[in-house]
């Protein structure tokens, strides 16, 4: 495997509130390789979003990193100053927003935005910029670039839009792409083409991306590894086919079995009871034990930490702990 | 399969989307109308589920608001066991109205936040005049059993439930007024994956229970192939395909079907090689002339550019379109 592009250990994220502090995620750790995908999955209020926020730099206050490190590189990024994370952002992480209406600026035309970008980021000229924009917009997919570039937001499409945000991601050419959720607002016969997209762009220049996203479809047909997130921990991470077919977790099983798919017969979807609890009440020991129907004693008590099992799979789950315990 | 419960023939919507009067005189522009719903026929089933799939645009809801009588239709007749929907009114239209009821998309705009969820659900059964007092609170605890709540779960507003609870409490609701009907506008879009689960396993024990007859309307391919009997295809307000459920899945017949089932992310991974979908719906204001697919079909000839395709039958039920006139069925 390439070397470790942003390594996150015991990410800790919290948000103070009147009846206490909230912990939104708690003890989050994975790699980022150089050229992979990683995949980000979970239901909603898991963490997938604020993982991504946390790595930019981008938390909402009062939400702050209270613990863990985070490491582009090797070298920490997670308490750097602002001004010095503002340098990273853009121009060594990009980041790709759920709605391309939101994230661009209606009041500029997609050539300020794009030039402003690079212009930041990069030692080029006024015009230099320019062509570089327009070359982008080309690569992207909008049909006449050249012209279009000097358009504002809302002359374009949906799908075109998330090309720009794409495009705009792109401009300094980082390392590592954030995506979250970038399809979930489209149409699927637009989601193929934007998925499409930030496979190609990302593999031509080796970058790597950390794509968020609840739709296990687009994991499967994107991703190289997926991790799953439950109630703000990691519940299992490895090679995206793995985690997929022969999922370990109780949790990542019925996640599996309850998505309806376009091959399989069955009469009942696989239903896991009751929700994902809330912030303020996470049971003790491993969140999803109220869930599961492999409980047992020790998960009420204690959190399981992800174990290692073969082939590059970690997961959470005391399960596997008592099986290599037996061995 | 039993007869049709719901028929509807030539249903056409147009929406008048004009710039204001004085605008229209001093910019000399002609009134704008934008066809949301053209020439759509299809009928449902006793005791099926008919499914209608699309992309954003294409007039999924405008069919569903129209067949529930929420939205007028500008032509075509909406026929609800054999009685037209247009021209009857009074206690006729309450008689029919009673037997068909909708469930929403967004459970937390669909319940008024400041009712109990108890009244809520009691509101079909005393505006239908099915019972009363105490009467109706026991079928309201009921209902709330029969959706997986508790009877207790009456007395607290809806702001107190997941949104999961919530769609469970509007289908409560939908159930009491003791329909044979319902149509289902993207019940679980808002919802999670395991959650959604829980709802569409929900609806189908009920309709299994109760023998319900559902119209459902979703933009997700999986769902509606777990979920539905037959299914029709819309794409720019004109029904392009119907057919039998998990036919349309093997042999997918009209152009767009099949660029439709290439772009769906697979979990099963069976590593085909999706096709990329060249361009975006075209703007409803504007349609292309002849076949609306046809500057995205990858079969399209001259004669689709000109002229409108008219359904034919296929193996598996009927389409619209040219291509499949040549290679006979």
């Amino acid at each position: 495997m390439a070397d470790v592009l942003l390594s996150v250990r015991d990410l800790v994220v919290e948000f103070p509130t009147r009846r206490g502090i909230l912990t939104a995620i708690n003890k989050v750790s994975f790699d980022i390789h150089a050229g992979e995908v990683l995949g980000v999955v979970g239901e909603s209020g898991a963490g997938k979003s604020l993982t991504g926020a946390a790595i930019i730099g981008l938390l909402e206050p009062p939400g702050r990193v209270a613990g863990g490190e985070i490491r582009l590189k090797g070298e920490r990024i997670d308490n750097l100053p602002p001004e010095g994370m503002r340098k990273i952002r853009g121009r060594r992480i990009g980041m790709v927003f759920q709605d391309p209406l939101t994230s661009l600026n209606p009041l500029y035309t997609i050539a300020q935005q794009l030039t402003e970008t690079i212009l930041t980021h990069m030692p080029v000229s006024k015009v230099e910029a320019r062509q570089r924009a327009i070359a982008l917009l080309d690569r992207v997919g909008i049909p006449a670039a050249a012209r279009r570039i000097d358009d504002y937001p809302h002359h374009f499409s949906g799908g075109m839009r998330q090309r720009v945000v794409i495009a705009l991601a792109l401009a300094a050419e980082p390392e590592l792409v954030i995506a979250d959720e970038p399809t979930t607002a489209l149409d699927v016969s637009v989601q193929a083409q934007i998925i499409d997209l930030i496979k190609e762009m990302c593999s031509e220049r080796g970058a790597a991306v950390m794509l968020i996203t609840h739709d296990m479809g687009v994991i499967a047909e994107t991703a190289d590894r997926v991790a799953v997130l439950y109630a703000g921990r990691l519940a299992e991470i490895g090679p995206v086919h793995d985690v997929i077919t022969r999922a370990e977790h109780p949790y990542t099983r019925g996640l599996m079995g309850s998505i309806p798919t376009l091959t399989q017969d069955s009469d009942r979807l696989v239903q896991i009871p009751g929700a994902m609890p809330r912030l303020t009440s996470i049971p003790k020991g491993c969140a999803f034990n109220p869930r599961c129907d492999q409980v047992f004693a020790r998960c009420h008590t204690e959190r399981p930490d992800p174990i290692d099992r073969p082939g590059g799979r970690q997961v959470a789950c005391w399960l596997y702990q008592k099986e290599m315990a037996n061995v | 399969m039993s007869e049709a419960l719901i028929r509807v023939e030539n249903l056409w919507r147009r929406f008048d989307v004009s710039k204001p009067w004085l605008n229209r005189v001093i910019e000399r522009e002609e009134r704008q109308f934008l066809t949301a719903v053209a020439d759509v026929n299809f009928e449902i089933r006793k005791g099926e589920t008919f499914a209608l799939v699309g992309e954003s645009g294409s007039g999924k809801s405008t069919i569903a608001k129209m067949v529930v009588g929420l939205i007028p239709a500008s032509s075509g007749r909406i026929l609800f066991d054999g009685t037209p929907m247009t021209g009857t009114v009074g206690a006729d239209m309450r008689a029919i109205r009673r037997r068909f009821q909708m469930i929403f998309q967004d459970p937390f705009a669909s319940l008024n936040p400041r009712w109990h969820v108890g009244d809520i659900i009691a509101e079909p059964i005393h505006t239908f005049g099915l019972a009363s007092g105490a009467d109706a609170a026991n079928q309201v605890g009921k209902l709330l059993d029969t959706v997986g709540l508790s009877a207790k779960d009456a007395e607290k507003y809806p702001h107190e439930f997941s949104g999961g609870q919530r769609q469970r409490i509007a289908i409560a609701r939908a159930l009491s007024s003791r329909p044979e009907f319902i149509v289902c506008d993207e019940p679980t879009s808002a919802l999670d994956v395991s959650v959604q689960a829980q709802i569409l396993n929900l609806m189908r024990d009920l309709q299994d229970e109760l023998g319900l007859t559902y119209l459902f309307i979703s933009h997700d391919l999986s769902v509606v192939r777990h979920m539905a009997n037959r299914i029709g295809v819309l794409y720019l307000g004109r029904l392009v395909e119907v057919s039998e459920g998990k036919s349309l899945f093997r042999q997918p017949q009209h152009p767009y079907t099949r660029m439709l089932l290439d772009a769906v992310p697979d979990l099963a991974m069976s590593g085909r090689r999706r096709k990329p979908v060249e361009g975006e719906i075209p703007n409803p204001i504007n349609p292309p002339s002849g076949c609306a697919f046809h500057p995205r079909c990858p079969v399209a000839m001259d004669r689709c550019k000109v002229e409108a395709p008219k359904d034919r039958d296929t193996p598996i039920g009927r389409a619209a379109c040219f291509a499949l006139e040549m290679q006979p069925a």
